[in-house]
């Protein structure tokens, strides 16, 4: 089917378009701006807010206290994205060549931990993790036998076997988020390998390349569309993750959006929070912006 | 008893995001029962037989509710919240919705602050006379003109006995000593925090000074790295699963805790404390303001006031309802700390200038 401009056929575009604007408008687009006229107020008294055009909120979110916050965030996000990627990228391949008979299954297998709230698969995995948690029982478990193996050798045995801090720390946070927003990385990949020509990779194949140097060569190219979906769409909202730093943290595992969701709470200090807030919205714009200027470059590599 | 089994273990009064779930549930079948039900009906007091109760999760008797509706004929439709913040946060833009809530002391005296309060009208509630006389003239809301009280609770240290052979008297192992590094969590409420590290250092929860913040700091950042979790007032859970031996946590929720558990102690620093209080409210602009009375009178009733202390193990400042509490319950020390121990603890009275500044000292703490 050709693509056609929407000034060909305005009503058309108009009739499919005008309710999910509409709905933008109302409930994003509104919204939004009030929070964004907050963060260039102040305080008065305990519930009022006064928008004077104020920038204080600004200079104090580009402190470096904050600044440093927004830095590690990023750093955190950019680890649970690169992860997602070398874990989702053969996951993916996989379910292209899968046969038809298994596919549907393998993809309800990504698809099923979105059936199941956030929240109950965080705490799930907190239980798996903690200090007397499953992941710890099984390698005490192993542990002791080793040392009764090597008791049984005529050696001596192991000392005691000691918990392993799997929870309440960086670790945590970031297999917590690997968890949270594989799928996120998978279901792009998919989508790309699976339209992707296969008759370019038996090709490439027969002339001559090896498995490596196709895949390399071939398949990461050809997928590059997914792959860059794939980074924003576990990056952005791994750079705002709240909930899993929050549950799964230590002491010094806060991200950005923690600090933000305390100034809305605890401190009572909204315009602060709009600011902070709306730093990160600029910053995920700037994501959004370096991706849609690769366009062009892609176009040209087709 | 509550009895989600998530983790094991039983939730505290706050710990509500892991009862969410189960709970939202309960609530959506009350609910609708209720619509079905009771639409169009009218209670005695002459309002629709309806009511919103805005509650801290694990804060009522079993059937409390029902018992309720048996006696007035007022279906009340309860939602949990699980902090102070929350429920001012969700008040900031006007009351949604809500006849009763349960805000604590010093959130008492803020929404007062921000005329979020409706004016009691004592003539509603003759259970006031059931209430300790101790309770009836507080600083943060002189006369009850606008709270009654519901519970009060300190904060002490919860620990594994056979984890930790000396019981604990003393504030330092939770905030100055390695001793039991790894194996401490403490509240990640950065007023309450501060609060308690200035009765460590012998000063009165209410004359912080912003030096004092600044000492405060440098001693929480020099004793980050012993502590494990910064928990979200479910200690006790943290507690009960092993992951950590010693909490800072209310002496309801250890006591709680201590039911499930016999290794379970819990002591109130020789120090000192921080007492709170939960207190029973009417917001502005609540729908059904008669029956939000009847209900607060209902929940004052030396019987109903049993039973609900029966499930949440909380002291009660309600003397009628202790009167009928078994000895057990009257004579434990966690539950009602001895009086030398209370007359060092404090209550805090809200403080909207060093609010911010407690919230950016912790937030330089978790990021050092």
């Amino acid at each position: 089917m050709a693509e056609q401009h929407w000034k060909e056929n305005p009503k058309g575009f108009w009739a499919v378009s005008a309710t999910p604007l509409l709905w933008t408008l109302l409930f994003f687009l509104v919204p939004m701006s009030f929070v964004w006229l907050y963060s260039f107020g102040s305080n008065v008294g305990l519930t009022e807010i006064e928008i004077s055009g104020t920038l204080d909120n600004y200079k104090r979110a580009t402190e470096w206290l904050y600044v440093s916050i927004f830095l590690k965030s990023l750093a955190v996000a950019a680890l649970v994205t690169v992860i997602c990627l070398v874990v989702g990228f053969p996951v993916a391949m996989a379910l292209t060549f899968a046969s038809e008979k298994w596919r549907p299954w393998l993809l309800l297998g990504i698809m099923l931990p979105f059936w199941t709230n956030l929240l109950i698969r965080t705490y799930a995995l907190m239980m798996l993790l903690g200090t007397q948690g499953y992941a710890n029982k099984t390698l005490g478990w192993l542990w002791d036998g080793a040392s009764w193996l090597k008791v049984f050798f005529g050696m001596q045995p192991l000392p005691t076997w000691e918990p392993v801090q799997l929870l309440y720390n960086n670790f945590a946070v970031v297999l917590g988020l690997v968890y949270v927003h594989l799928p996120f990385m998978v279901l792009p990949l998919y989508s790309a390998l699976d339209r992707l020509d296969k008759s370019l990779i038996e090709a490439s194949l027969d002339l001559g390349a090896g498995h490596l140097r196709t895949l390399m060569k071939v398949v990461m190219p050809l997928a590059m569309p997914g792959v860059i979906a794939g980074v924003m769409i576990t990056l952005i909202p791994a750079l705002g993750a709240y909930l899993t730093p929050d549950l799964m943290g230590g002491t010094d595992s806060q991200m950005i959006a923690n600090v933000i969701e305390r100034q809305f709470k605890r401190a009572n200090d909204w315009p602060f929070g709009a600011a902070l807030s709306f730093v990160l919205i600029y910053a995920m714009f700037i994501l959004i912006a370096l991706q849609s200027l690769r366009k062009p470059r892609r176009g040209e590599a087709k | 008893m509550s009895k989600l089994d998530l983790t094991g273990s039983r939730l505290g009064r706050r710990s509500l995001l892991q009862g969410m779930g189960v709970a939202a549930i309960g609530i959506t079948v009350t609910g609708l029962g209720a619509c079905t039900k009771e639409a169009g009906e009218t209670a005695s007091t002459g309002e629709e037989a309806k009511l919103n109760f805005y509650n801290w999760d694990t804060y009522i008797g079993e059937t409390t509710l029902d018992d309720f509706k048996d006696a007035a004929g007022i279906s009340v439709k309860m939602d949990l919240f699980d902090s102070n913040d929350v429920l001012f946060a969700k008040f900031r833009a006007g009351n949604p919705g809500y006849d009763v809530i349960v805000p604590s002391n010093d959130f008492v005296e803020r929404m007062i602050q921000a005329g979020m309060l409706a004016e009691l009208d004592h003539a509603q509630i003759p259970n006031l006379k059931n209430v300790d006389p101790g309770f009836i003239d507080v600083d943060y809301d002189p006369g009850r003109k606008f709270s009654m009280p519901y519970t009060w609770l300190t904060l002490g240290i919860g620990y594994r006995k056979s984890k930790v052979p000396t019981p604990p008297d003393s504030w330092k192992v939770l905030f100055d000593s390695d001793e039991y590094k790894g194996r401490i969590a403490v509240l990640s409420e950065a007023g309450d925090m501060f609060r308690l590290h200035a009765k460590y250092m012998g000063k009165s929860v209410n004359e912080i000074t912003p030096d004092d913040i600044k000492a405060i700091e440098a001693m929480m950042i020099k004793q980050k790295p012993f502590i494990k979790k910064f928990h979200e007032d479910d200690g006790q859970d943290l507690l009960l699963k092993g992951d950590v031996d010693l909490v800072l946590e209310y002496n309801g929720d250890i006591a709680q805790a201590m039911v499930e558990d016999d290794d379970i102690g819990f002591v109130i620093p020789k120090e000192g404390s921080q007492l709170n209080s939960d207190n029973l409210c009417i917001p502005r602009d609540a729908p059904h303001p008669k029956n939000a009375h009847a209900f607060i009178n209902y929940l004052l009733d030396a019987e109903a006031g049993k039973k609900i202390t029966e499930t949440i193990l909380y002291p009660t400042p309600n003397a009628a309802a202790k009167a009928l509490m078994p000895e057990d319950y009257k004579s434990n020390p966690v539950i009602f700390p001895p009086a030398d121990v209370l007359a060092k603890c404090e209550y805090a009275k809200f403080n909207p200038e060093l609010q911010p500044l407690y919230e950016e000292a912790f937030t330089r703490v978790r990021a050092a």
